[in-house]
């Protein structure tokens, strides 16, 4: 018997995006809609096809999984990782290729599929552990397992709409960590809880990988991805770009500038009257080479850039940023003016096109998601332009100080610190 | 421990086309989750209610004393030499099945969309444990016919071990049509505007609240299409002793339908299904 475990052809998976997709249809858009395609067909005979509503989400990929590999799959948002996993977990059919699969598959495409609030924590770990598609005799074997898992002994017969969100996260995943199948499919469910729960989960997974079971490890947390995983796929546009060890694919990733989603552009419309003689044009994340990058490395310096437009000269104009993180908490603000000297010089602005732009220093943020604010005024004069969350970006910590140590790192920055370690009594 | 089975399934992903096999072996392997379903269904249902399981029996209960003063005692419906509140309880019981499982089963995908978009399972599941669910207040219901049957002094008739027969047909057109329901409300959110009126509707073309006998003698055939006149029929034969709703042509026509609805609604279930994931 061969030891593959997976194995997709030229798999590929095509979407109709615009309306249809994200609202469900009534009879009469879809009489509507066919009426429109009859007039297309009427008026184009040349018979271009509507290209632009359909979107390949997938498209010719092909790879191999070997029992007992843990491979981690990694590209930036929309790039075809969660329709990657759909499609192997069979929630999605595949528009052209094929997929073989050996064994049989437990996916964790969230936690706490099909809970009901006005079950007990009981009765949702047999409902749930059934839709995971585990046998009534191994749920009940596992029960006290799972329940010593989730710790929330004490409510078990409480139904779970009484949880706090916390217990009803533990409890979900309690139940989908002791699903054994031999091939684990598992998207981003690491990215919700407290840190002291994120701890937990990972801890499970890194259990689960060296059980030797197969696993698809989908995650944005490139830590995560170095720590479980020993090869990485990086899609990018529905495409596989490249198979690597996983230091190398995260290198890849996140120097190529896969992540090309940290800018943010301001249409007039966004604009407030206000704002004039002041226009917002961009703001955007920078990494150390210049490009346009949605994740930056803790470990390198990077770049944060607004460009805007004044219609008008102005005087004792200041452009700055704050930064913030996503729970709310202000890191630190500042002006492109905060030097006095450079105030002195660009007390009056003339008309024009202008970038403003600060280096934010190498070992200086913790991993996690940041928010950029952006901020135009004149001092005790007036406040032309604020949005306090234009643009959100990640810092991914591989290479930072501490990373040996299997633990999320609390506060937003991590310096590296030059620790001097005296022996007293020696 | 991991628990290796001896033997690795392969399972193969690819587009499919045409028609479709029904895959029926996937359900055998999910049957546990159908008893799941069907369970939780029952336990949801009647949560943060006063009267709780007692809507099982209220249901038929007060729709029937309706039918009897105005249909019974008002307008003077005939009912084949059997009080009128007995005759139309026991077409209420079947129907009231029937009903209930269009309106939970028609939105029983759409409703668990959440399921759908994330864990495979065999889809059918969702509609098949709505219409199962039902079962238990058509249990409960039954018991009160016994109970007004003895008040009536009404003795089951020889043939009631054909009851359970009865009961299938109408599972199977309870099935079929909520398949074609469901299948639809994905895609067509008007299925939850049409439902109820189906339902209306269909109540006045199955004889529960007058007899079949009303119809004349040359429609009945035509009459029997609607697959619950065989069910209704059925029951007041089985149970009441109605020689004028024996089986006969009609129940073979009905029973015909039920099974034609079972299968359209198998077959157009399965090539949906493909999509309900991405459209629902």
């Amino acid at each position: 018997m061969s030891d593959l475990s997976i194995r997709v052809e030229q798999l590929g998976k095509q979407y109709r995006i615009g309306a249809p997709v994200t609202q469900y249809m009534t009879l009469r858009d879809q009489m509507s809609d066919g009426l429109a395609r009859f007039g297309r067909r009427a008026s184009h005979k040349d018979g271009v096809k509507a290209q632009d509503h359909y979107i390949w989400a997938l498209k010719d990929v092909s790879f191999e999984v070997k029992q007992g590999e843990v491979l981690g799959v990694i590209g930036r948002n929309g790039a075809g990782k969660s329709t990657l996993l759909k499609v192997l977990s069979r929630v999605t059919e595949p528009t052209e290729g094929y997929a073989e699969i050996r064994g049989r598959v437990g996916a964790l495409l969230e936690v706490g599929t099909g809970f009901h609030p006005e079950l007990t924590g009981r009765e949702n770990i047999l409902l749930n552990g059934a839709i995971l598609g585990m046998k009534r005799s191994e749920i009940e074997s596992k029960f006290d397992e799972i329940v010593a898992f989730s710790e929330v002994e004490k409510f078990i017969d409480t139904p779970v709409k009484r949880y706090s969100s916390g217990m009803y996260l533990r409890l979900a995943f309690a139940v989908a960590a002791h699903l054994e199948p031999e091939i684990l499919v598992v998207d981003e469910v690491l990215a919700v809880g407290d840190a002291e729960f994120q701890r937990k989960c990972l801890g499970k997974m890194s259990d689960v990988a060296q059980a030797g079971r197969t696993v698809l490890f989908v995650s944005h947390n490139m830590s995560a991805i170095l720590r479980l995983t020993s090869e990485a796929l990086v899609l990018d546009h529905g495409n596989l770009v490249m198979r690597a060890p996983s230091a190398q694919a995260v290198d890849y990733y996140l120097s190529h500038g896969l992540s090309q989603e940290g800018e943010r552009a301001w249409s007039p419309d966004e604009v407030p009257l206000e704002a004039a003689p002041f226009r917002p044009l961009k703001v955007r994340v920078l990494n150390k080479d210049g490009q346009v990058v949605d994740t930056i490395r803790s470990v390198e310096a990077a770049a944060i850039e607004v460009e805007y437009e004044l219609t008008a000269a102005l005087t004792g104009l200041r452009v700055g940023i704050y930064l913030m993180t996503t729970r709310g908490e202000y890191i630190f603000t500042s002006f492109d003016t905060d030097d006095p000297q450079a105030f002195e010089r660009l007390s009056a602005r003339a008309a024009g096109r202008y970038t403003s732009r600060c280096i934010l220093p190498p070992d200086f943020l913790n991993e996690g998601r940041y928010l950029v604010g952006v901020n135009a005024s004149s001092f005790r004069v007036k406040r032309y332009f604020q949005d306090e969350q234009a643009l959100a970006f990640n810092v991914d910590a591989a290479g930072a100080p501490g990373m040996h140590w299997l633990e999320p790192r609390l506060g937003p920055v991590r310096p590296r610190l030059d620790w001097t370690i005296n022996h007293l009594d020696g | 421990m991991t628990t290796q089975s001896k033997y690795t399934p392969i399972t193969l992903l690819r587009p499919s086309h045409g028609w479709l096999s029904l895959n029926l072996g996937d359900l055998w392997r999910y049957r546990e989750l159908i008893y799941f379903m069907t369970w939780r269904d029952l336990k949801v249902r009647y949560k943060q209610t006063l009267l709780g399981a007692s809507w099982a029996v209220l249901r038929p209960f007060l729709t029937m004393v309706v039918f009897s003063i105005f249909f019974g005692q008002l307008a003077g419906v005939p009912s084949e030499g059997v009080p009128y509140p007995i005759f139309s309880f026991a077409a209420l019981l079947p129907w009231e099945l029937f009903s209930h499982a269009l309106s939970v089963a028609s939105r029983s995908l759409v409703n668990n969309a959440h399921m759908i978009t994330k864990v495979y399972f065999p889809r059918v599941i969702l509609p098949l444990s709505s219409v199962l669910a039902g079962l238990v207040d058509f249990g409960i219901a039954l018991l009160v016919l016994g109970g007004m049957m003895l008040y009536y002094g009404i003795a089951p008739t020889p043939h009631v071990w054909t009851l359970p027969l009865f009961l299938l047909l109408a599972l199977v057109t309870s099935l079929g049509v909520s398949l074609w329901l469901s299948a639809m409300n994905v895609l067509y959110r008007d299925v939850g505007y049409v439902t109820p009126f189906l339902t209306q509707f269909w109540l006045f073309i199955t004889p529960i609240a007058y007899p079949g006998s009303l119809v004349p003698e040359q429609w009945r055939l035509l009459y029997a299409i609607n697959p619950m006149t065989g069910v209704v029929d059925g029951f007041r034969w089985a149970l009441l002793g109605i020689e004028a709703s024996a089986p006969g042509p009609t129940l073979a026509v009905s029973s015909t339908i039920a099974v034609l609805l079972l299968v359209s609604g198998l077959i157009y279930f399965r090539r949906m299904e493909r999509q309900f994931a991405d459209r629902i």
